[in-house]
């Protein structure tokens, strides 16, 4: 039984509802009664777990196919959600990022996700090896801007170019999907250069969706390149010579994206305003010119010479603990309050020298002397 | 620090000994016992250790425990408000909710809002989103109790749970004739114990004495205001509204459950802070302390009540206070396993460890209560011919009378 009938979901999220189960709200009492029964919150059952690359050299990968409860507000190709596991024996809830590989999905719509399990990992490696069909998941709502703009249902000229490295091929994989299902009889309606990096052909995630797209008729080509072979700008000028005033999709390791940044002639975290788009795992660590001045966590009495490296990073490096979540600036997990200094946001390069601010430490890297209550 | 002992024990009402030194002392039998600065480290050192440990054992056991008594919070909480449609079970219904809000209040909403679950990464667990089933705002509670109270447990003048800044519990706190009333307050305060909680944060008694002023309490209001009409609104409007003709009954049951509540509250709470032999400590003494001191503080700051297991969950473990003020954070379903320790380690160090029965200690506190009313110099009341010298067996009967 699953509460998707929206009269009873304008119900579960009246006044009237949040009055009577005051301080506490309707969710906690829902989840007693079924996991699956939700007002607000979004939570999901793992229906299907598929094996995508067993991980020869590389950690394997797999594909978990989510029934999320009915609050689920359904998500746009390219987005990504915040999973939290709560992990067997520690029963500690952990919270990662991930992004969603299946097309757009409507409000309550059954959406996968494509994970590597990557050997620090706790959260990927926990849903990769271990989670089985039952298994219940706590979600945010889709995130993210990193999205497909064109509609899939409107044919235009308009071509777009997908840059993608490893695991990064989820977040654009979504956008092929959707544009092959939505668009007029299984074809993009435009044309889609899609070209991705992986480590080997064994280490390819959809290998045989994507041998069937490049394959078929359908407006996708597909250029994949293993091993060595690292983007190259000669190698997208190509393959698409006017490649600077075509929308562009990219998703991969910071590595990647430090280079495909370096072709479209923008800075890393200034992208606006041109046609490239980016998703990155890891903040691209660039510490523009030399770091200076010393970090201190006034709590611990730890402190050291800044190395340029994020405030989280320098805090590890120091034996600290802080609290960490995805480590990319989306989560809030990481925030602690900074006394005094100034520190740069390492996505957006902005600087800030409010004193008790509170930041970001895993995006943030100071400049200069910084003080940070930890 | 001030010891006050059961009167009909030892031979003086009251044994004040205050010391500015970094020494503390240490209430044996008949004499009292310095503990030294080594020693001091040392009892320290083992309860550092003691908490190291269970931090490490954290896991599955305890969470399973927590949601499993949320679980059953939950349970009771739908039970009576279900139960008020059926008039011939009122009683039961009125049971089942001062169950559930007993446990909403002590061993979930306490012990969560201390952030003894927060390690779970759970938000519904996490001491900065959870809110209790009374009108006092978890968020101010929070300061008051986490901060103020935890951290200068039993110093006069710091710690604003000594008498909730309304009674006399202390031979320290100057008698003046309104304490005359104690044992009023305290009936009003137990009660009314969740509005006394809420309106303990506007810390009226600093306001009366020039320390505060009004206007410092205007932050506080809008909180206050929210959670009350909040509270009022579900258990006094909506509630016995929608049980239809049935409205006075489901009124005056759901009146009966936070009484229920406030009474068990109050008692349980004044049991583990303010039995006899239970020590304040002065400001001097606690300046610059030591991690031991702290920890020895705590200790003779408390009381335990000893009872059986469903007794010690009702409390929310609160029966275990000694062990709750030496480790405030951690899992209270851990206190019970905890408390054989420490009161090895207290009887090596010949430390006096405060423990007995639910009756036992409430006859303590309401003794206290009483004798407090009365300043503490007898010639006060009593005039000098009448007294007999050297036996200073003014009994507490007499005093109360």
């Amino acid at each position: 039984m699953s509460l998707t009938a929206s009269p009873l979901q304008s119900l579960l999220r009246s006044r009237a509802l949040a009055a009577l189960t005051s301080p506490h709200g309707v969710d906690r009492y829902l989840e007693q009664v079924n996991p699956m029964w939700a007002a607000h919150e979004v939570r999901a059952r793992v229906v299907s777990v598929r094996r995508e690359t067993v991980g020869v050299d590389t950690a394997p990968v797999a594909t978990l196919t989510l029934q999320p409860t009915a609050t689920w507000g359904g998500h746009r190709a390219g987005q990504y959600v915040q999973v939290g596991v709560d992990l067997p024996g520690s029963a500690k809830r952990f919270t990662r990022c991930f992004s969603i590989s299946s097309a757009a999905s409507a409000p309550g719509e059954q959406f996968t996700l494509t994970i590597r399990a990557h050997d620090e990992g706790q959260v990927s490696s926990f849903l990769v090896a271990q989670a089985q069909p039952g298994q219940m998941i706590h979600l945010s709502q889709a995130m993210g801007d990193f999205t497909l703009t064109e509609s899939p249902a409107t044919p235009t000229i308009n071509h777009l170019v997908m840059i993608s490295g490893g695991s990064g091929i989820t977040p654009v994989m979504s956008m092929v999907r959707t544009l092959l299902r939505d668009g007029y009889d299984g074809r993009a309606n435009r044309k889609v250069t899609f070209l991705h990096y992986a480590r080997s052909p064994e280490d390819q995630i959809f290998a045989e969706e994507l041998a069937e797209i490049a394959a078929g008729d359908n407006h996708v080509d597909v250029h994949l390149r293993y091993g060595d072979r690292v983007f190259s700008e000669f190698e997208l000028r190509r393959l698409v010579p006017d490649f600077r005033d075509v929308d562009t999709w990219a998703c991969g390791p910071g590595g990647l994206i430090e280079l495909v940044h370096a072709a479209y002639g923008v800075d890393v975290g200034s992208a606006q305003g041109s046609r490239l788009r980016v998703e990155f795992f890891k903040p691209p660590m660039t510490v523009s010119g030399p770091a200076e001045g010393q970090v201190s966590f006034s709590r611990s009495g730890a402190g050291a010479a800044n190395t340029g490296a994020s405030l989280l990073e320098q805090a590890e490096a120091l034996g600290l603990e802080p609290e960490f979540g995805c480590r990319m600036g989306i989560c809030f997990s990481c925030t602690k309050t900074k006394t005094e200094g100034t520190v740069r946001n390492v996505v957006t390069g902005a600087e800030s020298s409010l004193p008790d601010e509170d930041i970001q430490i895993c995006v943030s890297a100071p400049v200069g002397d910084c003080v940070v209550d930890l | 620090m001030t010891i006050t002992q059961d009167p009909t024990a030892t031979a003086t009402a009251t044994a004040t000994a205050t010391t500015a030194t970094t020494e503390a002392r240490v209430p044996g039998d008949d004499q009292l016992r310095r503990l030294t600065t080594e020693q001091l480290d040392a009892f320290g050192a083992e309860m550092d250790a003691i908490r190291q440990r269970v931090l490490g054992q954290l896991g599955q056991e305890d969470a399973d425990y927590i949601r499993k008594v949320v679980k059953a919070q939950r349970g009771f909480e739908v039970a009576g408000r279900a139960l008020f449609y059926l008039p011939p079970a009122w009683p039961l219904a009125v049971a089942a909710l001062s169950v559930s809000k007993i446990l909403d209040n002590m061993e979930i909403g306490h012990n969560v809002m201390h952030g003894q679950y927060d390690w779970l990464g759970d938000p519904g667990l996490n001491s900065r989103m959870y809110d209790w089933d009374n009108v006092c705002p978890g968020e101010q509670w929070k300061y008051s109790h986490n901060y103020i109270h935890h951290t200068f447990t039993n110093i006069l003048g710091k710690d604003r749970d000594i008498g909730y800044g309304v009674l006399r519990m202390d031979s320290d706190q100057k008698w003046h004739p309104y304490y005359l009333g104690n044992p009023v307050y305290a009936l009003l305060l137990m009660v009314f114990f969740e509005w006394g909680v809420a309106m303990h944060d506007l810390e009226v008694e600093n306001i009366v004495s020039g320390k505060r002023s009004l206007e410092d309490n205007k932050a506080i209001y809008p909180g206050l205001m929210r959670k009350i009409k909040r509270q009022a609104l579900k258990d006094y409007v909506l509630f016995p509204a929608l049980t239809g003709p049935l409205f006075p009954l489901t009124f005056a049951g759901n009146a009966t459950a936070n009484l229920i509540r406030n009474i068990w509250a109050f008692n349980i709470i004044f049991c583990g802070h303010f039995p006899a032999g239970v020590a304040t400590f002065s400001e001097e003494e606690c300046e610059n302390e030591s991690r031991g001191h702290w920890y020895y503080r705590q200790l003779l700051g408390s009381a335990n009540i000893t009872g059986g297991k469903l007794f010690h969950v009702m409390t929310g473990n609160l029966s275990h206070q000694i062990e709750h003020h030496l480790f405030p954070d951690l899992p209270a379903r851990r206190y019970p396993e905890i408390a054989e320790e420490v009161r090895e380690i207290c009887d090596r160090y010949g430390i006096g460890y405060n423990e007995g029965p639910l009756g036992q200690q409430l006859l303590s506190v309401a003794k206290k209560i009483c004798r407090f009313a009365l300043p503490d110099k007898k010639s006060d009341l009593v005039p000098s011919f009448l007294r007999k010298p050297a036996a200073g067996t003014v009994t507490e009967t007499s005093l109360a009378a």
